[in-house]
């Protein structure tokens, strides 16, 4: 079964359907370093789902190519490139009729894999994506909605794809559920490896888990692609800057943390864990009215202070 | 038109009290004339179903699979077996004896026409009703077009095909009676003999009785394999 992680190039890739005048995705030209998150995000209209899908041929290509550690889709067996690509989609597709296990060892078992090996391999990934062992033997319609995008997540990984393709994984999960579920993938991310191309429409989403943002305008024109901070810092154009919302200053703070924060020596006032984001910070400081926060480490001892000048 | 001179009498043989009058059911009868009569009946009626519901789930199977994989085919199959469906059982039999003789294929072409409207509506809603992100999913996963119909498509749509071939048998069954027009086989056969006499009501009752009980039978072995075979259908969330 394929590996590790994986380089994707999209090169000049374009798809234009037929009898429409504008393209779908208009000569997309991107590097996704292998093992990073590379997120697609634009308005509705900007292609960022046939985007995703020309990776895994569900949608052909027009022009162009792709490749996947140097290989050409086109090159590929279709069917042998899908089952070597993870697949994740907003509406989970998890096969009603076959039990969260069974569900999880589908590429395992069009791999020819033994039913023992798929077990272990489960029960592996359900611990991983925070699931108990006891949901092997359940099916899909006993779990709830964020259960359901576990095991979604859960079968795209079980064939140790090198790449990994989510289609607005959370976007139909309620917003508590959804926060940590995005705190849980980026862990995992963490522990796994992969290359990650995720699509969303929401540019928080995109600021929280992406190593790198792909904007796209409407025509699937490539806007825009590097870090978060360097898109909330330096928006290439107005489409962007409006894009990203005008509280993009306000965002950029999201990406760090107080522990990348010099801190002033221990105070009092509300107390606030180390990995908590500037952005919340100071929300706190909004909030409470307090000249500054207390800081704690992880066993919750104060280990300094900090206030508005210090966090922005 | 026959007037009779007088009274008709009956003749139920010289059996019991209860025969000679033409009693509602006369139990010694039964048990007189169960070898002979009711045990073979319902041993050709079994048969007669069960051959007619298998060759028309063949059948209704290839034209669903044609009807789901070319959507232009689904309307005139569709419309074929509903006429088929519309047409009186009686004058259907009436109708294909003349071409295919007196004999059991006339009887098995006509019950398995009955079988298809059910089957094949069944089995093509069953397919469609399958969503689209689980196709998807599929698709995505590396599942070919082959392994996409038997590993997703095809389970899925095997609650709505159960639930057809439930209403198909039993249905078979029932309309099967009548096919002792054609040939002298099934429970019809007794009914039609009794009828003949003077309606001699036991024998009726008594082959009636066996058919809505086969009926029953089937349609329960039935319910335990949509148990069996359906087992995600049963489980929603506690």
């Amino acid at each position: 079964m394929p590996g590790q992680a994986a380089e994707l190039v999209f090169n000049e890739a374009t798809k234009l359907y037929e009898g429409r005048e504008e393209a779908a995705v208009d000569r997309l030209s991107l590097t996704v370093p292998a093992g990073e998150i590379c997120v697609l995000v634009g308005p509705s209209g900007g292609g960022k789902t046939t985007a995703l899908k020309l990776v895994n041929r569900l949608i052909s290509l027009t022009s162009g190519d792709i490749r996947i550690d140097g290989t050409s889709i086109l090159e590929q067996d279709v069917v042998e490139l899908r089952r070597s690509i993870g697949y994740v989609i907003q509406q989970v597709g998890l096969f009603p009729h076959m039990t969260v296990e069974a569900n999880i060892g589908t590429v395992p078992r069009l791999y020819g894999r033994p039913r023992s090996w798929i077990r272990t391999r489960s029960a592996e990934l359900l611990e991983l994506v925070g699931l108990d062992p006891s949901y092997a033997k359940r099916y899909p319609a006993q779990l709830s909605g964020g259960e359901r995008q576990r095991v979604g997540l859960a079968r795209a990984l079980a064939g140790n794809p090198p790449l990994m393709l989510m289609d607005e994984p959370f976007a139909a999960i309620d917003p508590i559920v959804r926060a940590r579920l995005q705190d849980e993938f980026m862990r995992l991310h963490e522990e796994v490896q992969k290359t990650v191309v995720f699509v969303t429409h929401d540019i928080d989403e995109a600021i929280k888990v992406g190593d790198r943002i792909a904007i796209l305008r409407p025509g699937g024109r490539l806007a825009q692609y590097d870090t978060p901070a360097a898109i909330l810092e330096r928006p290439v154009d107005d489409f962007v800057a409006q894009f990203v919302g005008a509280d993009r200053a306000l965002k950029a703070l999201a990406l760090r943390t107080l522990a990348e924060v010099e801190l002033g020596p221990p105070a009092d006032g509300p107390r606030v864990p180390r990995d908590t984001t500037v952005r919340d910070a100071v929300s706190k400081l909004i909030e409470t009215r307090a000249d500054s926060l207390a800081v704690t480490d992880d066993d919750g001892r104060i280990v300094g202070s900090v206030w508005l000048e210090k966090l922005v | 038109m026959v007037v009779a001179a007088g009274p008709v009498i009956p003749d139920f043989g010289s059996g019991s009290s209860c025969e000679v009058n033409n009693g509602w059911f006369c139990t010694d009868w039964v048990h007189a004339h169960w070898g002979d009569t009711l045990q073979p009946a319902l041993l050709q009626h079994v048969e007669l179903s069960a051959i007619a519901v298998a060759v028309g789930l063949a059948i209704a199977f290839a034209l669903a699979l044609a009807g789901f994989r070319w959507r232009l085919l689904d309307p005139p199959i569709g419309a074929l077996s509903d006429f088929l469906y519309t047409i009186p059982s009686l004058a259907l039999f009436q109708l294909l004896v003349p071409l295919t003789g007196l004999g059991v294929l006339t009887v098995e072409i006509a019950l398995v026409s009955y079988t298809l409207v059910i089957l094949y509506r069944n089995l093509i809603e069953g397919l469609r009703s399958v969503p689209a992100d689980v196709v998807e999913a599929a698709r995505g996963s590396g599942f070919t077009r082959t392994q996409t119909f038997l590993r997703v498509e095809l389970p899925l749509a095997l609650p709505a095909l159960l639930a057809g071939l439930r209403i198909a048998t039993v249905s078979t069954i029932s309309i099967a009676t009548v096919a002792a027009f054609v040939v002298a086989k099934g429970l019809g056969n007794p009914i039609f003999i009794a009828i003949k006499q003077d309606s001699f009501k036991t024998e009726i009752l008594a082959a009636g009785g066996l058919a809505v009980a086969l009926a029953l039978v089937a349609d329960g072995l039935l319910v335990l394999a949509q148990r069996a075979l359906t087992p995600w259908t049963r489980r929603a969330r506690a």
